[in-house]
């Protein structure tokens, strides 16, 4: 790999599931152990209300009271349930882009990058070329495109460098079209940046577009 | 700190209105030694009740606070029932926290220019139809049975309760069950009647017990449009209050807890209103009628809140008019001349009232403001159900003011609290605070969390996604609420005076000054200053996250 002699090479850490249990009212709503290595995307599938959203919100640190869960999350060897959300690394991709609407598309940029990042004019402006947006920075992101949104919000989510994704069914909006086109884009570019991801969906096209290890739920 | 915010905040509400109501049950009794009053005594009481015309006075105030109250409730149904979707619908929806804005007095001073025998509905139809030359001698306003103070307050409970019910109809997805009501054959008055208000109702009932409250106990609206002999019930309390002799003190305190028991009775007997009106629609509710009246119920619902809106612009366009008449004949509609003498001549004294009032207004309002922001994070960190406080927060405008007000200054200065315009901010505070939080806690609440975890999973804290992504996406409604907040203090009357010693002056407290006095000319400036202020507010609060979002669309609306 060439990137590995130009740059001191952030190596991806394996994201731990260990035994995860999740119960609403005492009732238990899913159970899960799993390990997904750099660069890998593991898929969790189950119809609407198999509590696919709220593992995600357990692992990102979001998880309502109701809740009562057990296991550990671990970051190569970093537990992360003691971390507040901010702290976890963990970046998100949602249905919507959420883009926010009162910054500009490279604000909403900048907004994902780390404060003591250098050069974050050009860093904004790479990512905004790598996605085929390039001199879009000043645009109000509710101009853009349903797909041009999509893209910006990939790309300000791997600026803020987070070391795992947490994908909720990202593409489940998407027209058909545009929908194979964000798949092939996210996967990319999560293997390129050496990321391990979970993604939740419900459409088996998404699972097999990942490429990984499926679990179903419910 | 965060945590503190909800405790601070009803122990603002609530402190103040118990110890100001204790301070007033004692001195009815007879004691409150820094008067001379060592022993309990029912004197006060038989003093009270011998004076002339105090039946008049209850009676008066019971019926305009349930009367007004019932009118306003009645107007606002029918026209949510008769106009969704038209575009009266739309333009009265867009005047009405402007409405809202208008204080009580301003409305008042215009309202009686509309409807004297001199104002402007006599000049409109003399003498072609009445055949009058000059004002005809008819106690108009200030009618002995309260007719005319009843129509101003409904003036200025209607854009309330409408705004309360559009805040409160979303979370009742209207337009489905109307939407069902018509595919089983109900024509849309009567299927929203049927299957919208019953569930609209109870969210709406206690801003209903607030006007009502507000009504039977209303002091400046009174002092301009309410009888005089007898006056209202509050009206004379404050007279009796402001008595040299003291022993007028102890029995206006007997009067302000006599006060409380009428408005409580207004309450109770609306509550015996809502039992057997329930009873009486059972079945209307499910006996198949669907079509019945429809006509007629359109047409007031239409027409009863056009009339009192343009009413309300009519009255405030009456004191511009006034404000800048010169000679101006009886039956003539418009005066000879226009002159801007009296604004010219008004204006060095407009200067230390103005910011007096902006002064109280702005800090009252930033420190809600800040309380409330403090109260929903808090809320929304915590996982807090906000249902079963919301009460205490409607207890300032549930208690009339002039109950507890005399007694929170009877404790003010036995604490030894003296200055004047500290006293009455914190009293503004405590009638800002409950409004600032109704405008602003549901879209508080309803804005998406996922906002708020994209902002946190890209590394921001929690403190910082508040300020960078809460606060700019909140921009708009907050404004509105300090819009409101600023509103609310700038028409407050009773608290500015009675806190203030008379020594704060607000354009609130001069231009009520007036009333007693009779030129309309002077009012009308005053009155249009005190109604352009909280405009200004409303402007700005429209204006600002427009001119800031003028290169982001979805953040105009």
């Amino acid at each position: 790999m060439t990137t590995s002699l130009c740059a001191p090479l952030s190596l991806g850490q394996t994201l731990r599931l260990e035994h995860i249990s999740i119960a609403l009212a005492g009732r238990e709503l899913l159970a899960v152990d799993a390990a997904i290595a750099a660069g890998e995307v593991l898929t969790v599938m189950g119809p609407s209300g198999s509590g696919k959203s709220t593992l995600l919100a357990y692992i990102a640190g979001f998880l309502d009271r109701e809740f009562t869960a057990s296991g550990g999350v671990w970051l190569g060897e970093r537990d992360l349930l003691g971390l507040p959300a901010e702290k976890r690394g963990i970046g998100l991709l949602f249905q919507d882009p959420l883009l926010f609407p009162h910054l500009s598309v490279g604000g909403n940029l900048r907004f994902g990058l780390p404060r003591s990042s250098k050069e974050k004019h050009q860093q904004v402006s790479q990512a905004l070329e790598q996605v085929g947006l390039a001199g879009l920075e000043s645009r109000d992101p509710a101009t853009l495109s349903g797909g041009q949104q999509s893209r910006v919000a990939l790309m300000r989510l791997l600026l803020s460098k987070p070391k795992a994704v947490l994908l909720d069914e990202p593409f489940s909006k998407l027209d058909t079209a545009l929908r194979q086109e964000m798949r092939a884009l996210v996967f990319s570019q999560l293997r390129e940046a050496g990321l391990p991801a979970l993604l939740v969906t419900h459409d088996h096209a998404d699972a097999k577009a990942a490429g990984g290890p499926v679990i179903e739920l419910g | 700190m965060l945590r503190l915010a909800p405790v601070l905040i009803i122990g603002l509400l609530v402190l103040p209105v118990g110890s100001g109501l204790l301070m007033v049950l004692l001195p009815a009794f007879g004691y409150l030694p820094a008067l001379g009053g060592y022993g309990f005594s029912l004197a006060p009481w038989q003093m009270l009740f011998a004076q002339p015309g105090l039946g008049r006075s209850v009676a008066v105030s019971f019926a305009s606070g349930l009367v007004s109250a019932a009118l306003a409730l009645a107007i606002v149904v029918l026209f949510l029932a008769a106009s969704r979707g038209t575009w009266l619908d739309r333009s009265i929806r867009r005047l009405v926290s402007p409405l809202l804005a208008i204080p009580h007095a301003a409305i008042a001073f215009g309202f009686a220019f509309l409807i004297a025998p001199s104002g402007l509905m006599a000049r409109l139809i003399s003498p072609s139809l009445t055949g009058w030359e000059r004002p005809p001698d008819a106690l108009i306003i200030n009618d002995p049975w309260g007719l005319s103070l009843m129509a101003g307050l409904v003036l200025k409970e209607v854009p309330f309760l409408l705004l309360m019910s559009l805040a409160a109809l979303p979370q009742l997805a209207p337009e489905k069950r109307l939407m069902l009501a018509r595919s089983l054959g109900y024509s849309p008055t009567i299927g929203w009647l049927k299957t919208v208000l019953p569930s609209l109702y109870p969210l709406i009932r206690l801003p209903v017990y607030a006007v009502i409250a507000y009504a039977t106990s209303v002091v400046d609206m009174a002092l301009i449009l309410g009888p005089t002999l007898p006056p209202t019930l509050s009206v004379s309390i404050l007279s009796w209050f402001n008595d040299p002799d003291i022993s007028h003190r102890f029995m206006a305190s007997a009067a302000a807890v006599l006060q409380l028991g009428v408005t409580i009775a207004a309450l109770l007997f609306w509550w015996l209103l809502e039992q057997l009106t329930r009873i009486l629609t059972r079945r209307w509710l499910t006996n198949g009628s669907r079509q019945g009246g429809e006509i007629a119920l359109r047409v007031v619902g239409r027409s009863a809140l056009l009339f009192s809106s343009i009413t309300a612009l009519a009255a405030l366009a009456g004191l511009g008019l006034f404000s800048l008449a010169g000679f101006w004949r009886f039956p003539e509609v418009l005066p000879q001349m226009l002159t801007l003498d009296h604004w010219q001549r008004s204006g060095p004294m407009l200067v230390t009232p103005l910011i007096n009032t902006a002064l109280i207004g702005l800090i009252s309002t930033a420190l809600a403001t800040a309380l409330v922001l403090a109260t929903l994070e808090n809320e929304h960190r915590q996982h807090i159900q906000p249902k079963r406080a919301l009460w205490l927060l409607y207890l300032p405008l549930l208690v009339p003011q002039i109950a507890f007000l005399f007694g929170l200054i009877v404790a003010a200065e036995s604490l030894g609290i003296r200055p004047p315009l500290g006293l009455v901010i914190a009293g503004h505070l405590l009638f800002v605070l409950p409004y600032v939080y109704l405008s602003l806690a549901e879209t508080y609440r309803r804005l998406d969390p996922r906002w708020l975890k994209v902002a946190r999973s890209l590394g921001v804290s929690r403190s910082a996604a508040f300020w960078r992504v809460r606060l700019p996406l909140l921009i708009a409604p907050l404004l509105t609420a300090f819009a409101v907040g600023l509103a609310v203090s700038i028409g407050q009357y009773l608290p500015t005076q009675l806190l203030g010693a008379g020594r704060v002056t607000t354009v609130t407290t001069e231009a009520v000054a007036l009333a007693s006095g009779s030129n309309r000319r002077l009012i009308g400036v005053w009155a249009l200053v005190q109604a352009g202020l909280p405009l200004i507010g409303f402007i700005l609060a429209l204006g600002v996250p427009r001119l800031l979002a003028t290169h982001r669309r979805d953040l105009a609306t």
